[in-house]
């Protein structure tokens, strides 16, 4: 039973990142459809660090540095999200382009650059396998607390987790103090509601609709760098990453918008991810149908809330609408 | 008592285009005093206070605060000089509470919420507003969302306040409430200039009255020195002639009876109460009033695009002398019958038109439904395409050019020629000359005439006085959703309308409450 719950934390982590920076995002009025497109492209861009760093090392453990072995991975993870995520800002607030066709045109491009550069690195080790392992570097990012073995199953529970699982959380909560309880928090959900109202009290709309969406793809693109360095233990392959940018999106409406909420969800979409695999004795077809699972709570959420018709769980008001000041 | 000069705007000029919305505009406001700016519609009222707002900016002429010259570029630079406006729509983001709302933006100190409120509170009790900041603005009526937006530019210390018509939306009840306000406000030392069409607010709240025609400054009066008829003669000035060919109504027959009739907005708010009156063959009834009075609805209801809550709408077949209730009719039926709609609003391509298709298309649109074939038959739209641009003498490169790229006369053209290419038996435009430069209005003038004299019944929405005294032949006056008379055109003034439109009915209860 606590191997079933850690494994569930384990797959939510990626999307409670992707949802963190997406709700992030959408708190500026852009619905950025790209996430996924984003997450891959976190992920490839760190295994690429990864993989210099482990051949600059002469792919021996002793010669690599921890800190480098982590630091170096999780900038270029960074980076490589946070220039897709300028892209994207580019696109949707200074030309004012169709934010959901730059969205899906985002994702298209990001999965294709991930999947050419991850062939590339797959050729450039001349593996039997069509995919490469960077069990080295995996190996630091998962490094366990020295003691989380000695406390039976609140270690395994609450300590067995690769630095990276804490930081989402740590994310999402700081997200959301930062959303409820500072100025800046308070702009962005203006900028997210009414744009025109944000203008005319001061606050520069432009910049912040691109921090928000930058960081916001930083944020996302980590979802896909904990994926191949911690649940897949450093391994790459091409498309192995699956639909979880999409089920982040969908973990950001399930959570309407709350990145605390979209903790709980996180970990409750792992679990409904996993349960094919924990119950027993099923058939090829019905687990299929356990996979739709997330699909069908997020359903069930939206119509409780659009029934319930609670403004605040509605989303923010201009969310994929562009903001032009001359337009009255 | 001395009068200290807050603001003074020295030969204020500001155009859009070709169009001079402001010429050489002088005005001064005082300290611990309410200035009334009073105007038509397009007077610019509005234009004046969004360039002390620092959303426009003039073209010529000086703005003095305190006496130094002052350049507002922005809204940032307008709190700077202590000037706050409240716009007539609301800039309140709906799911933030009152408080939020009024701490937005604001840059100094550290954020606390908490101080803030007991800022606020602290505001409310000064002046008397009664307010709760920890309320959502969503869940607020109007006039509390006026209460968070004069609250909002008060807390960041504005001294010169201007109120875009604050009362059009408002209760008499609240209007009381507001005008206690702004009194205290007043003997706080603070300098406030109210924008409005009602004389009797005018002459009950301020103590001096500008007056705008036709962005032109006209004068400056006290209000216990004036009247409401100067102030009317003041605001609508002389006539003038313009000389419209206007033939006697022949054989006139009621065509279009609507009894008690009655509509409610999206929030529940009468739009219209209580409207009778007639449409008869062969004469134009204007429709005067100021903006936003009901007219729109007051078409709508009669096309069968406007729910109506009571009353009756009763349509006279001239062919068969049958009478027709228009009010549980779909607009498809309506229009069957041969009441035609011309709905031009300030977006003219909005109800009529689509602006990306081409001229025979738009001429499809109202006869889509004609023939059996699968397919379009595109030959009879578009001889009525050619024949209206010949007829009409549509400047356009073709049929075939988007309407979009047309002027906005050429679209008024191709809009009203489709119109009464389907001749109708009842005709109704709404502000068809809106924009219109002089040739193109005469030409719109001349084919409503027509159209008359062919015993059509056509009701003429309008906002210029002096076209509707000379086009029409008779003029009902509506304002706040009722009908405040109906006069003959050849006999009336323009005061005498302006009075109708302006005067507010005190003996009615007033109070659509929420």
């Amino acid at each position: 039973m606590i191997g079933y719950i850690v494994r569930s934390i384990f797959l939510g982590v990626p999307m409670l990142y992707g949802a963190t920076g997406e709700i992030l995002t959408e708190k500026s009025g852009h619905l950025n459809l790209g996430i996924p497109g984003i997450m891959y492209v976190g992920a490839i861009s760190g295994v690429s660090g990864a993989f210099i760093y482990e051949n600059a090392c002469g792919n021996v453990l002793e010669n690599m540095n921890p800190f480098l072995a982590i630091i170096i991975p999780l900038i270029c993870s960074i980076l490589g999200s946070a220039i897709m995520g300028l892209l994207y800002s580019f696109f949707t607030v200074t030309l004012r382009a169709n934010q959901n066709v730059t969205g899906l045109a985002i994702t298209t491009f990001g999965i294709g650059l991930g999947n050419f550069f991850g062939a590339s690195l797959i050729k450039l080790v001349k593996s039997d396998m069509p995919s490469i392992a960077l069990t080295k570097t995996s190996g630091f990012f998962c490094q366990k607390l020295p003691f989380a073995d000695d406390l039976g199953w609140f270690g395994e529970l609450f300590l067995s987790f690769d630095f990276l699982t804490y930081f989402a959380v740590l994310s999402a909560v700081v997200l959301s103090f930062v959303l409820n309880r500072t100025r800046i928090g308070l702009n962005l959900r203006a900028v997210g509601e009414s744009p025109a109202t944000a203008d005319a009290a001061g606050i520069n709309v432009t910049r912040y609709k691109y921090l928000s969406t930058i960081i916001g793809s930083a944020i996302a693109g980590l979802g896909g760098l904990q994926y191949v360095m911690a649940y897949a233990n450093g391994c790459w392959s091409n498309d192995a990453f699956g639909d979880r940018g999409w089920m982040a999106i969908a973990l950001v409406i399930f959570a309407l918008w709350k990145p605390n909420m979209a903790i709980l969800g996180a970990f409750l979409f792992g679990a409904l991810c996993n349960a094919n695999v924990y119950a027993e004795g099923l058939g090829v077809e019905t687990q299929e149908l356990f996979k739709m699972l997330p699909y069908i709570v997020t359903i069930i959420v939206l119509v409780f809330t659009s029934m319930r018709k609670k403004r605040e769980h509605q989303p923010p008001a201009h969310l994929g609408l562009p903001y032009f000041r001359e337009e009255r | 008592m001395q009068k200290i000069p807050a603001i003074e705007l020295n030969n204020i000029t500001k155009t859009f285009g070709k169009v001079v919305a402001n010429k050489n505009v002088c005005l001064t406001a005082y300290r611990g005093e309410i200035l009334s700016v009073l105007g038509e519609n397009g007077s610019g009222k509005t234009t004046l206070m969004n360039m002390i707002s620092g959303i426009y900016f003039p073209d010529e002429g000086q703005i003095y605060i305190d006496g130094k010259e002052a350049v507002i570029a922005s809204p940032k630079d307008a709190f700077k000089y202590k000037i706050g406006m409240i716009h007539q729509h609301f800039k309140l983001v709906d799911v933030f509470t009152a408080a939020e709302n009024i701490v937005l933006g604001i840059k100094d100190g550290k954020y606390n919420l908490k101080a803030s409120i007991e800022k606020i509170k602290a505001i409310c009790d000064q002046y008397g507003f009664e307010l709760d900041p920890n309320k959502k603005i969503y869940t607020m009526s109007v006039s509390e969302k006026q209460t968070v937006e004069i609250v909002k530019v008060l807390y960041r210390g504005a001294d010169i306040l201007i109120l875009d018509e604050p009362t059009a939306v408002l209760t008499p009840q609240e209007i009381e409430v507001l005008f206690k306000v702004l009194r205290r406000m007043k003997e706080a030392g603070k300098s406030i200039i109210i924008i409005t069409h009602k004389l009797n607010e005018v002459m009950e709240l301020s103590d001096r009255v500008a007056v705008l025609r036709k962005g032109e400054y006209i004068g400056c009066v006290n209000t216990v020195d004036t009247n409401e008829s100067q102030l009317t003669e003041m605001m609508v000035g002389e006539k003038i002639s313009l000389n419209i060919d206007r033939s006697e109504p022949k054989n006139s027959k009621d065509r279009l009876t609507v009894k008690n009739l009655e509509c409610l907005d999206r929030t529940g708010v009468k739009v219209l109460s209580d409207v009778s009156f007639t449409a008869r063959s062969g004469e134009i009834l204007g429709i005067a009033g100021i903006a936003g009075s009901g007219q729109r609805e007051l078409l709508e209801a009669i096309a069968g695009l406007q729910k109506v809550n009571a009353g009756e709408i009763i349509y006279i077949n001239p062919k068969t002398d049958s009478v027709e209730d228009l009010r549980d009719k779909t607009p498809k039926q309506i229009r069957d019958l041969g009441v035609r709609l011309s709905f031009v609003p300030e977006d003219r391509l909005g109800m009529g038109l689509v602006a990306n298709m081409d001229i025979t298309d738009n001429m499809m649109l109202r006869s889509y439904k004609k023939g059996r074939s699968f397919f379009l038959q595109r030959k009879a739209p578009k001889d009525l395409a050619e024949k209206i641009i010949e007829e009409l003498s549509v400047v356009t490169p073709g049929v075939s050019t988007p309407v979009r790229q047309l002027s906005g006369g050429n679209i008024q053209k191709v809009l009203v020629g489709r119109e009464i290419a389907a001749s109708p038996k009842l005709l109704m435009v709404a502000y068809p000359v809106r924009g219109l430069d002089i040739n193109s209005s005469y030409t719109i003038f001349n084919l409503l005439n027509q159209q008359k004299e062919k015993g059509v019944a056509v009701i003429f929405v309008g906002e210029d006085l002096d076209t509707l005294v000379e086009l029409c032949d008779r003029i009902m006056v509506i304002g706040s959703g009722k009908v405040k008379g109906v006069v003959d055109a050849r006999t009336t003034t323009k005061e005498e309308l302006g009075l109708m439109m302006l005067k507010s009915d005190f003996e009615s209860e007033g109070g659509t409450d929420e």
